[in-house]
């Protein structure tokens, strides 16, 4: 800061300790959060790592017993349903985050230019994402039901027989992808429309001279100019998708059978229904390093991006 | 749509003549009109094109909106109209399920719980958080900043266990306190996210000039940055609350049975051997609507809470 000495314009100047305050204020100002994250964040993520290394069932009597890396290998080689996990979120995650892009671009460009109401509209399609997920989970079952839900009764009304959902092994993680869709859709329309709406005019001035049709102003207009916004956005997504946990475990509580368990609900079901705490970690671990990773891509792009943007 | 098939059709031919004559279409209505349309259309083409847009953007709307309305709808009937009716609106409303909601399911507690949670974690947030973006904006304490955008990323779960055995230890499992502190992960790193950025854009000449007329640091901070960066402030605080009220997986496993906040409460409810469905939509509305509200009232805070740090490069 360009100021000299304050205490030499101050007429109220008196204490030293309030001299000492605004000296470091730096510090004053940092220190609460920096004790927050190293008591809520940092703390917790090393005593996960270091309990990855070790077997504890949580009980006070018996302390954590050092086992190495057998919980890593463990996992690794000898639990399929990790694997079925891991396998399932990615599943889950790029379903989701596909669909809602391509939904999210049609709505946006549907969208785009002033229509009477449009801001009304607006914040109505933003509604399903501020709701809360797990009430959301609960209407969702209800439509979901076979007897008595709203999609086999619309089914029916158009003559295809009634689906089980839920309640089927080959259904329910496509059911889960339809909640996200509708609920994180907006989400992706209102970031497009927003990259929309900043577009520069020139080019498309330039292609409307050079009789360009609609699809190619689309394609080799919009498309390109709004990549910056579509990568960052279907990353931003794609990080969330991974971690989504309110829907699934409300929802199905990873069933039928283990239908609809990702590597989120698996890692919960281990560790706070199974205790396996060591066992649980581990799985946290290697979680936390794929959703770190992705994000650290996501960085990567976005720096890349941004330049060129 | 029909005018735009057919110019496309057509291109190849209609091209030579179009060019010389690019004027001759309305202009205003065109540069305006973003789905686009050619030289040839007639008024009648951009009124059909507005209309069928109209019809899509509310089909749209309705279908983001269906579950909401089947979920209140669902909450006004008995048992026997959702389990047994052929047709969905033909019932005898009944409040029996709100009834039930907040007299014999003590929602009313746990209403209170969220409240206290969402307020409390989203006020010691602020008071974290507000210093600690204005210092990473203003003295460059960048490593701070992504610590804290860290925070965003790391799945929560990953810190459940040991917030678990901790909490345990010092007493406070099942508390507010254990809620609140869980709650500020997700409530500090967004108001420092959003703030970061609004204090960057906040011009610092204001600031200096108050320094140069006596202010002190902290004299800056409280009457000038501060009060300049109330729409941030607000925007960040709703999110914050909405983000608290919201949050079920940190308050499933940190929560006491008084301390239960509303998503434990309405998922303890389908435990049950058969579901209460009217009662289980009623909760639902009960813990929407709050939230619902909030976002109708402020949207414009909201969607730049949602939508910030996406679009800028």
């Amino acid at each position: 800061m360009a100021v000299s000495n304050p205490a030499e314009y101050s007429p109220k100047r008196n204490t030293s300790f309030v001299d000492w305050l605004n000296r470091h204020i730096k510090l004053i100002f940092i220190l609460p959060s920096l004790i927050f994250v190293l008591a809520m964040m940092v703390f917790p993520i090393g005593y996960t790592v270091w309990l990855s290394f070790n077997e504890w069932n949580g009980s006070a009597r018996q302390s954590p017993q050092g086992v190495g890396l057998s919980n890593y290998t463990n996992l690794l080689t000898a639990d399929p349903r990790f694997w079925d996990s891991v396998l399932r979120t990615f599943l889950f995650s790029f379903g989701a985050v596909v669909a809602e892009l391509l939904l999210g671009l049609g709505i946006a460009l549907l969208l785009q230019g002033k229509f009477f109401g449009q801001n009304f509209i607006k914040t109505l399609i933003l509604l399903p994402m501020v709701a809360t997920p797990v009430a959301i989970g609960m209407a969702w079952l209800l439509m979901f039901e076979p007897t008595i839900g709203l999609l086999n009764a619309l089914l029916r009304d158009i003559g295809i027989a009634p689906q089980p959902w839920l309640g089927s092994e080959q259904q329910a993680l496509w059911s889960l992808v339809m909640v996200d869709v509708w609920q994180w859709t907006p989400m992706m329309a209102l970031i497009l429309l927003a990259g929309l709406t900043v577009l520069p005019e020139e080019p498309y001035e330039a292609a409307r001279v050079d009789g360009a049709s609609p699809r190619q102003r689309f394609f080799y207009l919009t498309l390109p100019l709004l990549m910056p916004t579509i990568v960052v956005a279907t990353l931003l997504r794609s990080i969330d998708a991974l971690k989504t946990f309110d829907i699934i475990y409300t929802m199905t509580r990873g069933g039928p059978g283990y239908a609809t368990e990702t590597i989120n609900t698996y890692g919960y079901v281990q560790s706070f229904e199974y205790f396996k705490l060591g066992q649980a970690s581990s799985l946290l671990v290697i979680f936390f390093a794929m959703v770190l990773g992705i994000s650290l891509l996501f960085i990567q792009v976005r720096r890349r991006w941004g330049v060129q943007a | 749509m029909g005018g735009t098939g057919m110019s496309q059709a057509t291109r190849p031919e209609n091209r030579a003549t179009e060019l010389p004559t690019p004027d001759t279409t309305n202009r205003p209505a065109d540069s305006r009109l973003s789905t686009g349309r050619k030289a040839g259309a007639t008024r009648w083409d951009y009124v059909l094109l507005q209309g069928l847009r109209y019809v899509a953007i509310v089909l749209i709307t309705i279908i983001f909106l269906l579950p909401f309305l089947w979920m209140t709808l669902s909450s006004f009937k008995t048992q026997i109209d959702i389990t047994t009716s052929k047709n969905v609106f033909q019932f005898t409303p009944t409040t029996e399920n709100y009834q039930n909601v907040f007299g014999q399911y003590n929602y009313l507690l746990y209403l209170v719980n969220s409240l206290v949670v969402a307020v409390g974690s989203t006020f010691l947030s602020l008071v974290l958080g507000l210093p600690a973006a204005y210092a990473i904006a203003r003295y460059r304490v960048g490593w701070l900043g992504v610590v804290l955008l860290t925070a965003r990323i790391v799945p929560g779960i990953t810190f459940l266990i040991p917030w678990y055995i901790i909490f345990s230890r010092i007493g406070i499992i099942g508390s507010y306190w254990a809620l609140i502190l869980s709650h500020m992960l997700v409530g500090l790193p967004f108001i420092a996210w959003i703030m970061i950025s609004f204090f960057e854009s906040l011009p610092v000449d204001l600031e200096e000039a108050a320094r140069v007329d006596g202010a002190t640091a902290f004299g800056a901070f409280f009457r000038i940055s501060l009060p300049l960066a109330v729409p941030g402030i607000i925007t960040a605080s709703i999110m914050s609350f909405i983000f608290s009220w919201n949050n079920f997986m940190f308050s499933l496993v940190l929560s006491g049975d008084n301390t239960k906040t509303l998503p434990i409460a309405i998922f303890n409810f389908i435990s049950y051997s058969s579901v209460d469905w009217g009662g289980l939509m009623a909760a639902a509305v009960v813990i929407t609507l709050p939230v619902l509200l909030l976002t109708l009232m402020v949207q414009r805070y909201v969607v730049a809470g949602l939508t910030s740090g996406a679009t800028k490069g």
